[in-house]
């Protein structure tokens, strides 16, 4: 026995269980996965480990997830209305849907790209990768399993997941990966996995939601890798809608290319635990990149966003502008760090963090930091944390309105500064439909906040 | 109930007023009745609590009422929510507007026209009723188009602001408009707007108090009335001339005055 079998017995079961009717490169990747976690396991230790400073992952570690054998998705366990219900949708998008980390085709839609487009946007475990979608080869290239727990259990889990390959002067549209996780008595974990490759002066939007019931514990460990090529635009949107009871630990990993151009919206309502841990490389010079993010949390409910951005390349200019809006006793994390490179002159980056606090037990950490070799660069950083403006209250209810619908609209205000940056006009209305319902009932006549 | 009898009810009756801000006394026995029809100018020097009577009557929570007395329409005001004084026809206009970031103008005016319609038992308006309304309203005060389309008050500069607060006034028609220092810092032809805007929902069942520090508004707005408030008390009412002899003389006759009686 292995000190990885004592430790995670039920991760090592399923691991050995595993078809091997898989790829070769799945397969290979898989092992490599697997020795990484054998030597790194989970990030449980919090002493000295700066980026899980403020995340406990203890509890996803004791737990026993299982690992389901994949079976073909039943017709009738999920509906294309309950994807519709439960993820942005629209017709002429590629829609992929995932139930219980397996694709499922009779809910997918939109797929058809003709061959000599060169364009492949296809489940990973489907056979054409093996024959013309280069981005499968670059699994574990920004996402390294040697550098992160669970990157490397992930990996180790690989079975199915999107691979997205745009060649040069390509356009993909917009391709929506939705992965839903159905209510199970047993709590079990899928390791979903995405792979963009855009190359030069392509372009490509991809909807990454996540969406599950609220009374069922499961884990989601998602890993998505980035390759933005030469001029080439890339939008992003991650949107953690998982179930009140999940737990969820996303990984993306990007790099931009020269002059490539990159956004993401990273927009998080559900899971008692999330992570949201992006990372940006700049490693051509000219590149622009926009991270956008909101999170709303409830309850006892605990986000932590792990924000990086590195400019190694001169002439870069980056935005990162996280919004957060926390409720009852939830917790809260915004670490956000840009690096500037010494080779990374002219680099114009800005950074801001703004929660607004509904309760006096509420609690934020917003940690933007700037670490600069460079000398002439233009970067600035600002996080802020207050309650709702009582002389905003005020002016409000003198028009009439009364004080439950002077907080919705105020709160509802605060969160379309990001939802408004969406200029997809389908996700929009989704992301803005799904915040008016999850919009929490506060009591605005205690004076919150002081004055 | 509170509309029976609109030729004998005043709309507002003000009885001893006293008001304080954190423990301090600002407003120390104030009496003021308007009726029906009436304009009335609260005038006074800086600190005299004129801001603090508007403000206390449109209902703002950090102003505590220590005694006294306020009817509306004969109702008993200190009694009543802020957004209940709001529905039923009061308007403050405010001296320093907020700014509502992410909160588009067109959404906030529906929902207060709304809630006032709601109130009185009627309909919400239909959203291409309202558009009409907002359009004629906005031709009306003369303000411009784009400002509406944007958040409230968000960047607007302050001249900007101030026609804002006449557009909603104009919107909801209130019954007691309360202008609180309105006219501060407005240029002569945002003045002749703001003005017109007033003058303009003059009618006879309805009526305002126009709190300002200088005459020069009411070149304006012809007040029926005029009362000079210095530390908290009204010292001094009079007509239309009040305001010409102070904007002359200053108010320091009128303080004067005051310590002669009082002392």
């Amino acid at each position: 026995m292995t000190a990885t079998a004592d430790t995670y017995p039920h991760y090592t079961a399923a691991y050995e269980a595993q078809s091997p009717e898989v790829a070769e490169t799945l397969r290979a990747l898989r092992n490599r996965g697997w020795d990484a976690f054998s030597q790194l396991g989970l990030p449980t230790a919090r002493r000295g480990n700066e980026p899980w400073k403020y995340t406990n992952v203890a509890p996803i570690a004791r737990e026993a997830f299982a690992h389901p054998q994949p079976m073909p998705v039943e017709d009738g366990i999920v509906t294309l209305d309950d994807v519709r219900a439960a993820a942005p949708w629209h017709a002429g998008w590629h829609t992929f849907v995932f139930v219980d980390g397996v694709f499922a085709p009779h809910l997918s839609s939109g797929g058809e790209i003709a061959e000599s487009s060169g364009i492949v946007i296809a489940p990973l475990a489907d056979t054409i990768h093996a024959e013309r979608g280069a981005s499968v080869s670059l699994l574990g290239e920004l996402a390294r399993p040697e550098d992160d727990g669970f990157v490397a259990l992930n990996t180790a889990f690989v079975r199915d997941g999107m691979g997205i390959d745009v060649p040069v002067d390509g356009d993909a549209g917009v391709v929506n990966v939705v992965y839903l996780t159905t209510g199970r008595e047993q709590p079990r974990v899928t390791h979903p996995r995405i792979i963009v490759s855009a190359q030069r002066n392509s372009r490509a939007t991809v909807i990454e939601t996540y969406v599950g019931p609220d009374d069922t514990r499961y884990f989601t460990n998602a890993v998505a890798e980035i390759h933005v090529h030469e001029g080439a635009r890339v939008e992003h949107y991650r949107l953690l809608m998982d179930g009140m009871d999940a737990y969820h630990v996303g990984t993306s990993r990007v790099i931009q290319h020269r002059d490539s151009g990159f956004s993401s919206g990273a927009i998080s309502r559900g899971a008692a635990l999330g992570r949201n841990d992006f990372s940006v490389t700049l490693i051509g010079a000219g590149a622009e990149c926009t991270l956008n993010g909101l999170y709303l949390t409830v309850g006892n409910q605990h986000m932590d966003n792990y924000i990086n951005i590195d400019h190694t390349e001169p002439n870069g200019t980056s935005r990162m502008f996280y919004k957060g809006i926390l409720d009852g006793q939830s917790r809260a994390i915004f670490g956000g760090n840009v690096t500037v490179r010494e080779g990374a002159q002219k680099t114009d980056a800005q950074q801001t963090d703004k929660n607004l606090l509904l309760s006096e037990q509420a609690e934020v950490d917003s940690k933007p930091s700037l670490l600069i070799y460079a000398d002439d660069v233009k970067c600035g950083h600002g996080a802020t944390a207050g309650h709702i403006d009582l002389d905003t209250v005020f002016y409000m209810q003198s028009r009439g309105l009364d004080l439950p619908t002077v907080s919705r609209i105020l709160i509802h205000a605060f969160a379309s500064e990001i939802i408004d940056t969406v200029a997809l006009v389908p996700l929009r209305e989704y992301l803005d439909e799904q915040f008016q319902n999850a919009i929490p009932d506060v009591d605005i006549t205690l004076p919150i906040g002081g004055r | 109930m509170t509309t029976a009898n609109q030729t004998d009810t005043p709309i507002l009756e003000v009885k001893d007023l006293h008001v304080s801000i954190d423990g301090q006394e600002i407003l120390r026995g104030v009496d003021l009745t308007v009726r029906p029809g009436e304009v009335h100018a609260i005038m006074g020097p800086n600190g005299s609590g004129k801001s603090t009577l508007a403000n206390t009557l449109a209902g703002r929570p950090e102003y505590t009422v220590t005694s006294g007395k306020v009817l509306y329409n004969g109702a008993d005001l200190l009694k009543m929510q802020p957004e209940d004084r709001a529905r039923e026809g009061m308007f403050l206009a405010f001296q320093y507007p907020i700014e509502l970031p992410g909160v588009r103008a067109w959404q906030f005016l529906k929902a207060a026209i709304d809630a006032k319609r709601v109130h009185q038992g009627e309909e919400e308006m239909g959203a291409r009723e309202f558009d009409r309304l907002l359009r004629s309203k906005v031709e009306e005060v003369e303000i411009d188009p784009e400002l509406v389309r944007r958040s409230v008050n968000e960047g607007f500069s302050g001249g900007e602001k101030k026609r804002n607060e006449v557009l909603q006034m104009a919107l909801l028609e209130p019954k007691l408009a309360l202008l609180d220092e309105t006219d501060s810092g407005l240029d002569i032809d945002a003045l002749r707007i703001v003005s017109d805007g007033v003058n303009r929902l003059r009618r006879p069942d309805n009526a305002a108090v126009v709190v300002t520090h200088y005459q020069r508004i009411l070149n304006y707005i012809k007040p029926d009335y005029v009362h000079v408030l210095v530390d908290g008390r009204i010292a001094l009412s009079g007509g239309p001339e009040l305001a010409e002899q102070l904007e002359a003389r200053g108010y320091d006759w009128v303080r004067e005055g005051v310590d002669a009686a009082s002392g």
